[in-house]
């Protein structure tokens, strides 16, 4: 089916090309993963959740991770990746795009400021018990402050409070920001919506609160350390609040277009059954957000046994992880489906060694995973589990 | 005598350099002069120099392509791109089909078998860079590298566009694309290296209908200023608010 009476599908010459590549699907996807780790981190240390205490640490870690690669994706994306820094250098401030680079910049100096915070002691204390090398790396990243002191650590405590709390604005600016790139393109029919900013930011959390679940349990899993099951149990009655908020605020859009039957829907229809319909319709809506708000409603309301709590945790985890990311998706690439002719549909094909395919994003996502664990191999990140390399507990 | 000799030599070489003055000075006088002439935008004088506009006549199409043509020739347009085409639009009472003229060279192909015996109207419809006034391009790019330059041209800086892309999906008529070949965003610039020499954009020159006219809204003898006086001509799209600066004439409802 075509919209606006058209007998054949008719998209202007220029359309051909999709510009916006699975790089600019999974830019989005990498923010809300650090936006929504961060939250975590922030519900211990700003709202005092007593649950996640035990995580704060492992999230902020996670949202450092993510937030490392967050800018390759839109690197690789560059025509002229060696003008990047021009949005620094003459940032066109009528340009919600201008503000890139300060946003993501100064929140990543915030996120390394509050890492360096909480683990100044232990750099201290591995300076002093390390040789060589070693110790002047460890000593290098203590930056030459060595008081380890009650009071000391009092005001470290404060500011980690401080940063965690101006963090949670800024990982929403972080992220609601990518949102308003997407809602405030007016020509485009399927992007076009105040909602948008609001709908990143709840899959920003939701993404994040899976995906830190999901992390958790394979690295607990894999120490065969204990599982903390009431931090686990907590922090899926968070996921399953903010998946509700999130899919009715994703489908408010839809149903919006649908009520108001005016010219955005006349084109999102046929997009919505046509080119769209697998991975929307079927995948994000109907698999993806079904099936966990189903399966983390059973485990939030009713009696489960840990065993089957994390086995179906764990899976609804798993396909918020996924929703997320077709949600990105069917963003990007579906508002670049319609055609500005108002007459037809471009078509969109996977490639998978171009510059911009899918070997490259699978390492992009890949990147903050290895990070991570070798991080994990040097930083406590657990209270009850040492460095790897150490062998032993604390 | 001989001083009358020396006097008559001073005097010559007094007149030379006088000569040789004016020369020098003369030349910027006649730049300035023939600058003037042009209407170019001066700060000094507060002339804010001409005011382009493009016009668009839908009943003087042709589809003959010829625009098409010059402009890839002109701009070395890069293969799968275009910076104008043709568009043509067969309305029956089942609806439309729309077909067009890019620069693949193919021109256009024969209409399926039996939409021109039903078709109630057909017409071309010459598409292009409408250099709005208030031009979402402009307004998304994160550098300023796409400007409103004087004149009313849109323009791109290519030694500092980043190739971010974001222009290409802010402009609501699909008019910009992704250069492969230079890494940057590209488009119709109306000719502006032909406009600043006082010659007409090879899209203009060529077409043998007048369906394209160019010139100055703010020069009341040109063919432009009286369209848009007319308030006769419609822009594309005009609940985008982009205040496009290409009129249509005799512009069909059906066209988006």
């Amino acid at each position: 089916m075509l919209p606006n009476g058209a007998l054949n599908n008719f998209y202007f010459p220029n359309e051909a090309y999709i510009e916006w590549s699975l790089m600019i699907v999974i830019y989005p996807y990498i923010t809300g993963l650090v936006a929504g780790s961060f939250v975590v981190s922030s519900l211990s240390h700003v709202f005092k959740v007593q649950e996640f205490k035990s995580v704060a640490r492992f999230a902020l870690i996670a949202a450092f991770c993510f937030g490392l690669f967050a800018g390759v994706p839109l690197l690789v994306h560059l025509g002229q990746p060696q003008r990047a820094f021009n949005i620094f250098f003459t940032p066109h401030t009528s340009s919600a795009m201008s503000i890139f680079g300060y946003v993501y910049s100064s929140y990543m100096i915030l996120l390394m400021v509050e890492i360096w915070l909480v683990y100044r002691p232990f750099f201290i204390e591995k300076a002093g018990s390390t040789r060589g090398v070693q110790r002047f790396l460890w000593k290098a990243l203590t930056l030459g402050v060595a008081e380890t002191n009650p009071a000391a650590l009092r005001i470290d405590q404060k500011l980690i409070n401080l940063l965690a709390g101006i963090g949670i604005p800024w990982a929403f600016l972080l992220h609601g920001y990518v949102g308003f790139i997407f809602g405030s393109v007016k020509a485009n029919p399927w992007w076009a919506t105040p909602l948008q900013p609001l709908i990143f930011l709840m899959s920003a959390v939701v993404s994040g609160i899976a995906m830190l679940m999901v992390m958790y349990s394979v690295f607990r899993w894999r120490a065969r350390l204990p599982y903390d099951m009431r931090m686990m149990r907590r922090l899926m009655d968070y996921l399953w609040g903010f998946l509700i908020l999130d899919v009715v605020l994703e489908g408010l859009e839809v149903v919006y277009m649908f009520y108001e039957h005016g010219s955005h829907w006349a084109v999102v229809e046929p997009l919505l059954s046509g080119p769209l319909f697998g991975s929307y319709v079927i995948g994000q809506l109907l698999i993806l957000s079904g099936l966990p708000l189903l399966l983390l409603g059973y485990v939030v309301l009713f009696q489960v046994s840990d065993r089957w709590f994390l086995r179906l945790a764990n899976l609804a985890s798993l396909g918020v992880v996924l929703q997320v990311l077709f949600m990105r998706f069917n963003v990007v690439m579906g508002g670049q489906l319609i055609s500005k002719s108002g007459r037809g549909y471009t078509d969109f094909h996977f490639e998978w060694f171009a510059k911009e395919g899918v070997v490259t994003a699978l390492i992009i996502l890949a990147a903050p995973f290895v990070t991570y664990y070798v991080l994990s191999r040097v930083l406590p990140i657990f209270d009850d589990a040492a460095p790897a390399t150490s062998g032993t507990r604390t | 005598m001989a001083q009358a000799t020396c006097k008559g030599r001073r005097a010559f070489l007094q007149d030379l350099a006088l000569g040789a003055a004016a020369l020098v000075a003369s030349g910027p006088i006649a730049i300035l002069a023939a600058s003037r002439s042009r209407n170019w935008p001066n700060v000094a004088t507060g002339n804010k120099g001409p005011d382009y506009a493009f016009v668009v006549d839908v009943g003087k199409c042709i589809g003959c392509g010829y625009c098409v043509e010059a402009c890839d020739t002109e701009n070395k347009v890069p293969k799968g791109s275009v910076r104008t085409w043709v568009e043509r639009y067969v309305v029956t009472k089942h609806g439309v089909h729309i077909d067009a003229i890019d620069n693949d060279g193919k021109g256009l192909e024969p209409l399926p078998a039996g939409l021109a015996e039903n078709a109630e109207w057909a017409a071309f419809i010459p598409k292009l860079c409408n250099h709005c006034e208030n031009a979402p391009c402009v307004q998304v790019c994160p550098v300023g590298a796409t400007f409103n330059a004087p004149g009313g041209f849109v323009l791109i800086d290519p030694k500092h566009c980043i190739g971010c892309g974001y222009c290409i999906q802010a402009c609501p008529y699909g008019v910009r694309f992704f250069d492969q070949e230079k890494r940057i965003a590209n488009k119709c610039t109306w000719c502006y290296h032909r406009v600043s020499k006082g010659l007409q954009p090879a899209c203009v020159t060529v077409c043998p209908t007048g369906a394209r006219q160019f010139g100055d809204r703010s020069d009341p003898a040109s063919p432009v200023a009286q369209v848009y006086r007319s308030d006769n001509w419609h822009t594309l799209k005009p609940e985008m608010h982009t205040d496009s600066r290409v009129m249509y004439l005799g512009l069909p409802r059906e066209v988006i």
